[in-house]
């Protein structure tokens, strides 16, 4: 398989681009996108390619941009729209959760909604407490949408891909401290990364650690450090929460009997409490230690970037979680 | 001086408009009935006083032009052609209702009809009749979307950032103001700066009309030519249809808030008897013509009871599906 060493933002960018020259049904639209080619560059080219037919600048109106976007998708097109960040995804939240989640089993399948809804999110930028949030549990919450968060630039490309040809509505969350993050990124046109399938990313004996998007990255460096002091990480990158592969990470902690779960969001009431949950439930007898999350602070993120540093999991605390799964007995 | 219908209208045009009203009608006192029973549960708001708009309106839309609503839409999807036998299975939450039971009174959908349903957040309908209106312009299909709302609904967000996206873009949508006077007890008075809602799209740009909604030819007419400078111009439109609604906003609602001199005015200007008699005195129905017209309306909907009450439930598993494509 060739490959090319990409970014982050250039794999969406790719991605978006080759799925619009194969589907002429697709439109793009959002704060920004086309004129200004996006605020993080996502959707640079697209308007010189493809005109402003089909590439547009939309007012600023983060409700309405998914409530087009739900009667655009029942009129027979496939839109994907930008939320400039997912911060501004709760003034969408009514047409998000109320509508594009709810019409099609409301309305008894009789219709469905092709569509994506891409927002840039999470922390670490020192933007303060309104442009710093990690919102994917709220997403994740809400049965009826797909909820895609990929770690890598090649997860960006084949989730993207799947997730513009896939016929229900998917939140699809990126992170904004990825953006310039490089890696290998398959070629293929048709290459995709089927929705609710996690991915070891490394193989270990000694412990599990679920995480996702740039969490993803932080627990692959932590194993890196690990390693040093022959410790031996398993790292699962869900890349979708919804639909949720737990076949995936249980299988891995049955294998390790221990697990750190990683979530850039809230603790309280965070994805990582049903992570942990379904360890426990599903493999209680294999487990060594109980199942640790290393979570988000539970505080409006400060902006100083000496704290602010404290409220999102680091690579420190994640091995430092690690180690302390390890040094539990009985 | 009114024009005489026939110059308008023709007789089958008439007498279908005239049956249609009945048809809506009968079925929602039969719904109240129904909710008495125990058959129906949940919310269940009702249509009459209304049905001028309704049937007008859809009378003077073309047959695939999308029609969008809110929860107060059994007339709606009737007018538009959904089944009553499969309107009322769904209140009645049987497998057999228009959206297998999962939908319900305020839920409504039938695709085949460009019916694209009735939303239960107010203005939630707004944004996404704006999106099919730009797929089907972008589709070049010709067709238009008919938003139907309350006066209530006018002071959401969604009405505002929906006006305003409609114009920029240049998008056909036909907006549609139920103006019945209340946001369930809150009169449109005590909730808009500007009562007049029609007025309200000069912010963006949009012309309106207000139109006198018990008179169900006057609505027709309104909304014919509306339709059709929208369609025309490609460009968002307004009309203000006033009207009343002679029950309270749900069944749980009595309706205090309102003076019995009040409803019983309003009574007095029932769209239905007023175009009968109109229908008689231009000679184009016989009195006896109009009681068979509600006759057989009587005889539909019981019929359709019937077929929801001998409908069967959904089965348990199917809370799984129609969830994913
Ligand atoms: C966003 C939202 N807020 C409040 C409600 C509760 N509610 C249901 S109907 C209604 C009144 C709406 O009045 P109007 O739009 O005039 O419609 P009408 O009932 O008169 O047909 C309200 C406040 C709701 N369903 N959605």
């Amino acid at each position: 398989m060739s490959m090319s060493d990409m970014t982050y933002r250039d794999a969406l960018n790719l991605a978006l681009k080759e799925e619009m020259r194969r589907d002429p049904s697709m439109v793009v639209w959002g704060e920004d996108v086309a004129l200004y080619e996006g605020s993080f560059k996502v959707t640079r080219g697209l308007l010189a390619e493809f005109g402003e037919e089909r590439v547009r600048d939309t007012p600023i109106s983060e409700n309405t941009i998914v409530g087009v976007s739900i009667g655009a998708a029942m009129g027979g097109l496939r839109p994907v729209a930008e939320l400039m960040t997912v911060n501004f995804a709760l003034l969408a939240m009514d047409q998000i959760v109320n509508h594009m989640a709810k019409i099609r089993s409301m309305f008894g399948g009789q219709t469905h909604l092709p569509m994506v809804i891409r927002a840039p999110g999470g922390g670490g930028s020192q933007l303060g407490a309104q442009h710093s949030q990690s919102l994917e549990t709220y997403f994740m919450h809400c049965p009826g949408i797909y909820v895609a968060v990929p770690a890598t630039p090649a997860d960006a490309r084949g989730l993207l891909k799947s997730s513009i040809r896939d016929n229900n509505p998917v939140m699809f969350l990126e992170h904004e401290l990825l953006y310039n993050s490089k890696g290998d990124v398959p070629d293929d046109p048709e290459f995709l990364i089927p929705l609710g399938k996690a991915e070891v990313k490394r193989e270990g004996r000694d412990v599990t650690i679920v995480a996702y998007s740039r969490m993803t990255i932080l627990a692959l460096e932590a194993a890196a450090e690990l390693e040093k002091d022959g410790i031996s990480c398993e790292v699962v990158d869900l890349r979708t929460l919804t639909p949720l592969d737990s076949e995936t990470f249980v299988a891995s902690v049955k294998k390790t009997g221990r697990a750190v779960v990683v979530e850039e969001c809230w603790h309280a009431a965070g994805l990582g409490g049903h992570l942990a949950s379904i360890i426990a439930e599903e493999c209680f007898d294999r487990l060594l230690a109980p199942v640790r999350r290393v979570s988000g602070l539970d505080v409006p993120m400060p902006y100083s970037r000496k704290i602010e540093k404290l409220c999102i999991p680091q690579v420190e605390t994640i091995a430092a979680a690690v180690r302390e799964t390890l040094s539990q007995k009985y | 001086m009114e024009s005489k219908l026939r110059a308008i209208l023709s007789d089958d045009d008439l007498l279908r408009m005239y049956e249609q009203m009945v048809l809506s009608r009968e079925f929602e006192e039969s719904c109240a009935e129904q909710y008495a029973k125990g058959h129906i549960t949940g919310f269940l708001h009702l249509y009459s006083g209304q049905e001028a708009v309704a049937v007008g309106a859809t009378a003077a839309l073309r047959r695939d032009d999308y029609i969008l609503s809110a929860y107060r839409e059994h007339a709606q999807a009737i007018v538009r052609g959904a089944e009553p036998l499969r309107v009322m299975a769904e209140l009645f939450g049987k497998a057999t209702g228009i959206c297998k039971g999962k939908g319900g009174s305020m839920h409504l959908f039938a695709p085949a009809l460009s019916f694209m349903g009735g939303y239960a957040i107010v203005g939630g309908q707004f944004p996404i009749a704006v999106g099919v209106a730009f797929a089907a312009k972008f589709r070049k299909e010709g067709r238009i979307a008919a938003c139907f709302f309350g006066d209530g609904a006018v002071n959401q967000g969604t009405f505002h950032e929906s006006l305003n996206w409609a114009r920029l873009w240049e998008l056909p949508v036909l907006f549609v103001c139920e103006n019945n006077h209340y946001g369930i007890g809150t009169s449109v008075e005590r909730a808009s700066a500007l009562p007049d809602i029609h007025r309200r799209t000069c912010g963006y740009d949009i012309p309106s009309e207000r139109v006198y909604g018990m008179d169900v030819v006057a609505v027709h007419e309104a909304i014919k030519w509306a339709a059709e400078w929208v369609r025309e111009h490609n460009r968002p439109f307004l009309v203000e249809a006033i009207t009343y609604r002679f029950r309270g906003h749900s069944m749980a609602d009595p309706g205090k808030y309102r003076s019995l001199a009040e409803v019983e005015l309003w009574k007095s200007r029932d769209p239905i008897p007023a175009f009968g008699n109109r229908l008689v005195a231009e000679g184009i129905a016989t009195e006896t013509q109009l009681e068979g017209i509600r006759q057989q309306a009587l005889a539909t909907v019981a019929e359709a009871v019937a077929f929801a009450e001998e409908s069967p439930w959904p089965e348990d598993g199917e809370v799984w599906e129609d969830i994913y494509v």
